[in-house]
Parts: C-alpha cells; structure tokens; sequence
C-alpha cells in the first residue's frame, strides 16, 4: 500500500511540476502573449500581494453575504415548503412533479428578468442563488421525510408520541441525513451561480472583480483572484463536507 | 371528496391559477415596461417566430448546446476509462479531477472569451468544461462497479483486454453512463446559457440583453420561455433515456 500511495503522490506531484514547468517556460521567452497568458511569477508576486495586503475582503465580503443570505433564504423556504408538503401523500402526489418539472429548467435563463426586476447589485444574485438553492433543498426535504421508516412511526405512535414529538423526535432525524445532502448541493450550486451571475452584471463581488481585471488586460492580477477563488471554493466544499459527517454522526 | 381527484388534474388547476393570477395582476397593476401577462407573451412567441434573427439565435443556441454536449460524453467517456480503468491509475489521477470539479468555472469565463473570442467557440468550449467531468465521474464510477470476479474470470477464460473492455466492462457501465448523460445535459446548458449571457454577438444572449435594455418585456418572457421549453426537452430525452437503459441487466 505504502509504496502504490507514494507513486501515486508523486504522479500527482509530477503532474502539477510539469504543469508549472509548461506554464513558466511558455511564458518566460514570449511564446505566449502575457495578455493571455501571464508568467507564473507574476501570478505569484500578484497573489501575495493579493492576500498580504488583504485586498480581497471587500469582494470576498460582498460573496459570502449573497451567498449566505441566498443559502438561508433558500434553507427556510424550501424546509418548510418542504414539510408542509410532505404531510400528505395526495400533497406529494401533486407537488413533487411539479417542483421537479421547475427544477429542469435552467434557472440561469432567469437572470435577465432578476436583472430587470432588482437591479445589477447583490439583490439579484442573492434571488438568483436563492432560486437555484431552493430545488434541491425542497425536493430532498419532501424525499427525506416521506420515505422514513413506517416502522419508527407505528412504533413512536404506539408509544403514545405526540404529533410534535414525531415530528422532533422520529421524523426530522430520520430525514436529515437526505435533508443534508440537498442543504449542501443547494450551497454549492447558490455559490456557483452567484460567481456566475456576478460574472454576467454586477458591480462588486469577486466574480465581477475577475472579469473587470480581465477587461481591464491586467491578466496577472486576474489569476491572482482566480487561484484565490478556487481556493476559496475548495474550503467551502471541505467544510460542507465535514459538516456533512459532523452532522450525519450527531444522529446516528 | 378532494382526495377522489387525480393529481395530475389538481396539479394543472394550479398551475392555471397562477397563470391566472399572474395574467390579472399584470393587466390591472403591472407597470407594461416590466412585466407581461402570459396571453401577450405567447402573441410575442408567435412574434418572434417570425423575427428570422431571433429564431437563427435560438437555433445557434442550440448547435452549441448540441455540440458542447456531444464533445463532452466523447470526451468523457475517453478519460474516464482512462482513469478508471485501472486502480493504480485511478488512485493517482481522481482525486485531481474531483479538484478540477471543485472549481466555480464561472470565474474562469473571462479566460475563454480571451481564447476562443466571443463567437460560438467560447460558448462550447465553456459548455464542454462544464460537461466533460460529470461523464468522467460516471465513467469511473461505472468502471468500479464492475465486479472484479467479472473480469477475472473472463480473463481466465482467454479474453483479450479488448475483449474484456468491450464485452464485460462497456455492459456494466451502461446504466451510471446514462446518468452522466443527464448530469452533462445539465450542466451543458447551465454553462452555454451563462456564457451566452455574458457576452453574445448573435446568440440569445444578444437579444436578452436587448430586451432587457429597450424594455421589451413581452419579448423578454417569450425568449426565456422558448428556451426554458427547450432546456425542458432536452432534459427530459437525457432522462427518458436514462430510466430506460438503467435497469436493462435486472
């Protein structure tokens, strides 16, 4: 195992090495236009500077507020559409095809009527990462709590558990772990489409800060914010990840 | 007895209704340069099923979605049997395309305007970056579900890799296959569609931003519907598909 791990590593490794080495030998004699292609070096003195002198905060702050008031907004919406629907069998029989049915469209499409109706600032990413948010998050919360076990129910109810108690006490923990894996392909999605839409028309956040440096040729200063992002997004998804399992493992 | 009626038909009272309500409140309290309601929206479709430049959009859009979606299963397929195929491989290059599938393409559109310009090209190579790791993902997931007693008894029973490939590992990956299928769908449009809408000479982003500017909103409505109707179609075919092929071996 130890010595399959370590080659394995160092392909990887290789991989990223000879990626750079391409990277910085292309750029280095001009082979490439640094419009299109900056040097690495510049990338790298870019992107300390980036992080040293903290210039991301304005653009990181104006994200993670869309993205966050996207996500709640969507998390209540969808939780309690969710339950309201699934009190009923006949009221899953009508409204789970339907909301599926919405869900097939792109809600991308949706974007110039945002624009129309709220404007270029963060309340149009905040509807459009809300509205992409809430499909899933409703549809798993109808699919989480209409397939628990009848046998935790006729048991809790035999036991004399009150309609509250069931629902706190048999319902909810057996559906969460279904509830949580829309919660968290809803975040991820609300984050995607608000660096998207950022991308398309806005006048701050980070999606709008990339595309303004691009259109502005500063290209160096572009990867900075690029490789800043993907890092961002590469901890959004380990700490989504981890709250995954942390909250998977409180119920079992 | 409200249970006695079919869904189906409660569903299509609903949606009526808010057809209804949408149509009323538009006439009586909507401001005309925002909103429309749907009886004018579908006389703007009609409209602009006559506006040559407006249908040739939707067709471009479409030859791209098509297109990107195409390159990304061949692709896909391609890459994924080459990471999957082997464990040692997979053990080595997998966990680089989940870090690649970690990444907002979005922040990188800027980049494929630079590269590929800002004409059909860059709206399919962005659809296929977004279409192309799906695939790979099912691929190798497919690929591993394969039970390895399958493979080792085909081989002991004298059958070539190729054989192997073809007749015991492309069987078994037909059901995941379709689901990348779906999946790639998906994500195909949502990356062609926002790259038409960040910047477009003749596709529906063009006329979106149209629209939207000289505050035609009927035509605006219309233009997403056709879309959304479109996008709908295409989805369902990937999962009528999908239920199709993904119990064949059951």
């Amino acid at each position: 195992m130890t010595l399959r791990w370590v080659a394995q590593r160092l392909i990887q490794l290789g991989f990223v090495v000879l990626l750079a080495a391409a990277w910085h030998a292309t750029t280095s004699r001009g082979t490439v236009s640094p419009l299109l292609l900056p040097p690495l070096g510049a990338v790298y003195h870019e992107f300390l500077g980036l992080v040293a002198a903290g210039k991301f905060w304005p653009d990181l702050a104006v994200s993670l507020y869309e993205l966050l008031t996207a996500f709640f907004i969507a998390a209540g919406a969808g939780t309690i559409i969710g339950y309201l629907v699934s009190r009923s069998v006949y009221a899953i029989k009508v409204f789970d095809p339907l909301l599926a049915g919405v869900y097939a469209i792109p809600a991308i499409l949706l974007f110039p009527l945002y624009v129309l109706y709220l404007g270029i600032g963060p309340a149009s990413k905040i509807a459009m990462g809300a509205t992409i948010a809430f499909f899933p998050i409703v549809l798993n919360t109808i699919a989480g709590l209409h397939y628990v076990d009848r046998v935790y129910v006729k048991a809790a109810r035999s036991m004399g558990a009150s309609p509250r108690q069931m629902y706190w006490s048999v319902m909810f923990p057996a559906a969460f772990p279904v509830m949580l894996t829309g919660l968290r392909i809803g975040l991820i999605l609300a984050f995607l489409s608000i660096l998207g839409t950022e991308t398309i028309a806005s006048f701050s956040g980070l999606g709008h800060r990339i595309v303004e440096l691009g259109e502005n040729m500063d290209t160096a200063t572009m990867f900075a914010y690029i490789i800043f992002v993907v890092l961002i997004s590469i901890l959004l998804n380990l700490a989504v990840s981890l709250a995954n399992r942390l909250g998977r493992r409180g119920l079992a | 007895m409200m249970t006695s009626l079919s869904p189906r038909l409660v569903r299509l009272g609903i949606i009526l209704a808010l057809l209804m309500t949408w149509e009323v409140y538009a006439r009586e309290f909507g401001d005309p340069l925002f909103i429309s309601p749907p009886s004018q929206v579908l006389a703007a479709v009609i409209h602009l099923a006559h506006n040559w430049e407006v249908v040739a959009a939707v067709g471009l859009t479409c030859w791209e979605v098509i297109i990107a979606f195409t390159l990304s299963v061949l692709a896909g397929l391609v890459l994924g049997l080459i990471v999957g195929v082997s464990r040692f491989v997979r053990g080595a290059t997998y966990p680089m395309v989940l870090l690649l599938y970690a990444v907002p393409l979005a922040t990188i559109l800027p980049l494929f305007v630079v590269v590929f310009g800002i004409g059909p090209a860059s709206k399919i190579a962005f659809g296929i970056a977004h279409g192309v790791l799906p695939v790979i993902m099912t691929v190798v997931a497919g690929v591993q579900n394969v039970e390895p007693v399958l493979i080792t008894s085909a081989r002991s029973m004298g059958a070539s890799p190729r054989q192997v490939l073809t007749s015991v590992i492309f069987p078994h990956m037909i059901p995941s296959f379709f689901t990348g299928l779906r999946l790639a769908m998906t994500a195909v449009l949502f990356g062609v569609l926002l790259a038409e809408l960040y910047v477009s000479q003749a596709g529906v982003g063009h006329f979106t931003t149209e629209f939207t500017q000289t505050f035609q909103p009927q035509n605006l409505f219309a233009l997403v519907a056709v879309l959304a109707a479109i996008a709908v179609a295409l989805n369902e075919l990937c999962r009528g598909a999908e239920s199709r092929f993904a119990r064949w071996h059951t």
